[in-house]
């Protein structure tokens, strides 16, 4: 299963616009899922090279050029960096899968091309940032500039290393701030290649820092800085918290987060049964339930309850594991060994609280972190593998009688990241779309992101939001501006 | 008489080399290079002698005929018609001359894109990507497309070039990037409803444009209708048929699908007003004279009520106070009227000049006016080429002609220089006074009225006492003065210490009869959407 290496070209710090060493000097293993073997050693960032990038991102926002440059030239250069990253599409995807175990032809085809989508559509927003012209009460006239927030941190997770940056640095950049980013430990690889062609785009020295390195010494590191504006984080509801902490307890900087998730994907009666039996499979399976959105709830009215379960037991045995380069594998390996292991002890858990195992449930081969599709029923909603986000391919399956049932149920959470329904019925759609507290509600479909879609969670899933013009507010700040009119004609 | 003899427009800084991309820094090049604007005035050759040793362009005419539905075709009736090289009024190439049966194979045509084709159907960002591949392809032969553009319509070849192609080729990357942010809401009922509204393309547009910048007016109509996912009919003027044939051509080789893009070339009372009459066109869109406009207007009032937007003619004041730099003030006031031989539609062609400073004012003008490089607009440091065609011509020279009459003093200029091709000397005159024709009309030439004022209220009344209201500059360093000026001029674009400044994202179009809507911006969108009110009712809904 070492087929189809690929060169590992960039591992050192990128600050400034340069590959450097980490001050302490020090490195770390970022290991392949599939065989538990060693890819590269990376430079370990901690504090003082945060401070570095930190400061190289604050001269670049003060005195550079970026936040100088016109909407119109940033997207110039948001541009060459999307046709630079289409064309390395291929070297990129083999770093993704190779470091995260995700499937290598999945991400050639759609996740590096939307990656540079994204940075497309971002650079058609860098000259469309409007403020407004306000009606003061008295004779005033007063305006908006929507100004750049300054230097930004962005940290962001492991699972979907491609989507994660470009979703954080494309808004950012389009709004005109400069950044340092964090990329998980586990998948240090793509965010450096990236770093390499925003180099080659023409993106400014300092405008673009970025450190590989830990959460609890380069991530925290970031968030407790007094002269980061901003901080943008993608990542567990835990360090979510602590990040806001970190905020609070240095400079106030603001924080968006977007957390995790325990999505309900709700069946009725009167859904097309394959769709959904498709659809709810799909929301545990992609990705091996590495995504904060997996649908990892699935509540089936009970009329098509029976039908329901026993094709998607079904269709979970046809699922293929295997090598991510393979291209008839469906799934890889999960991303590192503690996550494997928090899997299947919280599968562990679900047998011991007494929900019913109905296929899967156990590692696949004895190397490398494989594990198959795994289907609970007679789940509890207190039960915690139906309150816990497993991270894993592992769904609780749950009957329900009524819509006013389906409602409490899926609301019976402490995250708000999204939620599936499957109806025909037009009132049934529109009752649940306003009735699941969650940022996306996606109907008769489900993992449908788009660039102009906004994406992120209520409750403990977060704040703020990624993906559309919405984002950009993350990056902007709002400046009133007043002055005095003398016999204007109008008011 | 209709005929879309006119024009339009637009931007900045006219004929420095170092002319900057960026559409921001406009401004700053104006700024930073009026020092190189003296070195090339003193190279000043004398006009004759340029008109003479003409420069030959090095660009093949690859199309003339119409482009409709994918394919360059004669016109139905067989019949051409001559485009001039107006330094010479020689015959540049026979152009097909399109008329009504022209127009409605062209219409068929984008009938049949809208309703049948891929084009409106694609996802947003397939549209964009689309856009994209065009301004790419721009820029590869934006040599060959400059040098037309200023064959065609005389314009310097610097302007052309260095100017207008960038600008042509950012409004299709601005646009580009619309395509995928078209956002409907969705709205607050007064009772248990979902309401959403849906932005949807608005079908089939007609869209006739001048000759005074036929790319950029090209660019200003084509990019909004096509990123909101329209189908187009576009007539070009009848002086300047050639450079929207190519562009559209280097459209479908970026994938623009067939019918979604049709040229008919032809004048406005044939071809113009069959598009204007179409029951099966859904919008109008015309930039043009005002009595143009008004036909225009008409034609879709008696067809089927198609919405209409016009950018029509102006007579915009540029008001000089009294606390302005009077070197800026006078380049910038010479800038805002000669730009493109005077014919621009917000042209500064009143000149309302404080009286304080009118005397230095007047003198400094007069003296630029006289530097002013005029000749082959192919040569490198000229500044202003022929008019448009014969009839603009004697147009100008009529209003000259009736500004002496009318006791204004000419303080230089006046006449046409040498003696083949359209080129007029440029001309200011004094002393103007607000009911005199030249003060009143708009010439659409190198003709500057200097008018002299005592104090802002009478200034804002007198600026505003015009039928047009297309835009103003004024040139103050007084913030209140500024403000003031900003909200009391009746016009749809003010340029305050600055002028022609026109980015893609800056809305354009005028007040009163000046026009209707807006283009360019966010604003241009609307032109080309329909908006669709969604509403069902809800059922015990969990907010409202």
């Amino acid at each position: 299963m070492t087929t189809k290496m690929p060169t590992v070209k960039f591992t050192k710090l990128f600050i400034n616009g340069d590959f450097v060493d980490s001050i302490s000097g020090r490195e770390f293993e970022t290991i392949d899922p599939r065989t538990e073997e060693v890819i590269a050693r990376i430079a370990e960032g901690s504090k003082e090279d945060i401070d570095v990038a930190v400061k190289a991102s604050r001269v670049a926002f003060d005195h550079g050029s970026w936040p100088r440059m016109t909407g119109v030239e940033r997207a110039r250069i948001m541009m060459k960096w999307a046709d630079l990253i289409d064309e390395n599409a291929e070297e990129i995807a083999k770093l993704d899968a190779i470091d995260a175990g995700k499937l290598y032809h999945f991400c050639k085809a759609i996740e590096i091309p939307s990656a540079a989508n994204t940075i497309r559509y971002y650079a058609g927003a860098a000259d469309k940032i409007h403020g407004e012209v306000l009606k003061p009460a008295r004779e005033f006239h007063a305006y908006t500039l929507m100004e750049p927030i300054g230097v930004v941190g962005h940290i962001i997770p492991w699972n979907f290393p491609s989507s994660m940056f470009v979703t954080k640095v494309a808004p950012s950049l389009a709004a005109g701030c400069t950044m340092v980013l964090k990329p998980a430990e586990q998948t240090p690889l793509s965010a450096l290649f990236y770093a390499h062609l925003a180099k080659l785009a023409g993106i400014p020295n300092g405008v673009l820092n970025v450190v590989p390195g830990f959460g609890p010494t380069a991530g925290a590191a970031l968030c407790s800085h007094m002269d980061v504006d901003k901080v943008s984080f993608t990542g567990s509801t835990k360090v979510g918290r602590e990040i806001m902490c970190a905020a609070a307890n240095s400079n106030l900087k603001p924080v968006s987060l977007e957390l995790g998730g325990k999505s309900p994907l709700v069946v009725f009666d009167d859904a097309d049964l394959d769709k959904a039996i498709q659809l709810a499979f799909l929301g545990v399976a992609y990705n091996k339930g590495e995504i904060c959105v997996a649908g990892s709830r699935v509540f089936v009215q009970e009329g098509i309850y029976d039908e329901f379960e026993k094709k998607l037991v079904e269709k979970a045995k046809t699922w293929v594991i295997g090598d991510p380069f393979d291209s008839k594998v469906q799934q890889g390996p999960q991303v590192d060994k503690k996550q494997f292991e928090k899997i299947l002890s919280y599968i562990e858990h679900g047998k011991r609280e007494g929900a019913t195992l109905l296929t899967g449930g156990k590692r696949v081969g004895n190397k490398g972190y494989y594990i198959e599709p795994t289907i609970f029923s007679n789940v509890k909603e207190d039960m915690l593998i139906a309150q816990d986000e497993i991270f894993g391919p592992v769904m609780a399956l749950m009957k329900f009688k009524t819509i006013e049932e389906a409602i409490t149920s899926a609301n019976n959470t402490r995250y708000g990241l999204a939620a599936g329904i499957m109806t025909k019925n037009l009132d049934t759609a529109n009752i649940m779309s306003r009735s699941i507290r969650a940022g996306t509600i996606w109907i008769n479909c489900y993992f449908i992101f788009g660039n102009d879609i906004p994406y992120g969670g209520y409750k403990m899933s977060g704040f703020g939001r990624d993906f559309g013009l919405e984002a950009l507010h993350k990056y902007l700040q709002v400046k009133s501006v007043v002055t005095p009119i003398y016999n204007s004609p109008w008011l | 008489m209709m005929a879309s003899r006119r024009l339009s427009w637009l931007l900045s800084r006219t004929l420095s080399a170092s002319y900057s991309s960026g559409a921001a820094s406009l401004l700053h090049s104006l700024v930073r290079n009026s020092g190189g604007w003296r070195n090339i005035n003193r190279f000043r050759f004398s006009t004759a002698a340029a008109v003479e040793e003409l420069i030959t362009p090095q660009v093949p005419i690859r199309y003339t005929q119409h482009l409709i539905n994918g394919k360059f075709v004669d016109a139905a009736s067989g019949k051409t018609f001559p485009t001039y090289d107006p330094r010479t009024g020689e015959v540049i190439a026979p152009v097909a001359e399109g008329d009504v049966e022209d127009i409605n194979r062209a219409v068929t045509a984008a009938r049949k894109a809208f309703d049948e084709g891929p084009w409106p159907k694609m996802t947003a960002y397939e549209r964009s990507r689309i856009l994209l591949r065009f301004a790419d392809l721009v820029e590869k032969h934006s040599d060959e497309l400059a040098a037309l553009e200023t064959w065609d319509n005389g314009k310097p070849h610097e302007q052309a070039a260095k100017v207008e192609l960038p600008i042509f080729v950012r409004l299709f990357h601005y646009y580009a990037g619309w395509a995928d942010k078209i956002h409907g809401l969705t709205v607050p009922a007064d009772g248990n409803y979902h309401v959403q509204t849906l932005h949807e393309p608005i079908g089939v547009a007609g869209q006739i444009i001048p000759w005074n910048f036929p790319l950029l007016m090209f660019a200003w109509k084509v990019g909004p209708a096509l990123a909101c996912g329209n189908t187009i009919v576009l007539k070009t003027a009848e002086q300047t048929p050639l450079t929207a044939l190519l562009a559209a051509k280097l459209f479908h080789e970026a994938g623009l699908p067939e019918g979604v893009l049709n040229v008919v070339s032809g004048y406005g009372p044939t071809a113009g007003a069959a598009l204007a009459s179409h029951m099966d066109v859904d919008k109008l869109a015309f930039t043009g004279s005002t009595d143009t406009g008004k036909i225009v207007l008409e034609l879709a009032a008696r067809s089927n009520l198609k919405p209409v937007t016009l950018e029509l003619g102006g007579k915009s004041p540029f008001i000089v106070c009294e606390d302005a730099d009077v070197d800026k003030a006078v380049e910038l006031a010479h800038f805002a009227l000669f730009f493109n031989q005077g014919q621009c539609c917000c042209a500064g062609s009143r000149t309302f000049v404080h009286e304080r400073i009118y005397d230095e004012f007047l003198e400094k003008s007069k003296k630029r006016a006289l530097k002013r490089v005029v000749g082959d607009p192919f040569k490198k440091g000229v500044e202003q080429g022929p008019q448009i065609d014969v009839e603009q011509f004697e147009k100008v020279l009529r209003y000259i002609r009736s500004g002496i009459e009318s006791n204004a003093t000419l303080e230089c200029g006046g006449d046409r220089l040498g003696s083949k091709g359209f080129f007029v000397q440029p001309t200011v005159f004094s002393n103007v006074k607000d009911d005199m024709l030249i003060a009143k009309d708009e010439i659409f030439g190198p003709v500057q009225s200097i008018l002299k004022f005592k104090d802002i209220d009478e200034v804002i009344r007198r600026a505003n006492a015009t039928r047009y209201g297309l835009a103003a500059g004024v040139f103050t360093k007084n913030v209140n003065t500024a403000n003031t000026l900003m909200r009391a001029l009746r016009a749809g674009t003010v340029w305050i210490n600055c002028f022609d400044v026109f980015d893609a994202a800056i809305p354009f179009g005028g007040y009163k009869m000046s026009g209707i809507g807006r283009e360019k911006g966010i604003y241009s969108l609307h032109n080309y959407l329909q908006v669709k009110a969604v509403v069902s009712p809800l059922h015990h809904p969990a907010w409202i």
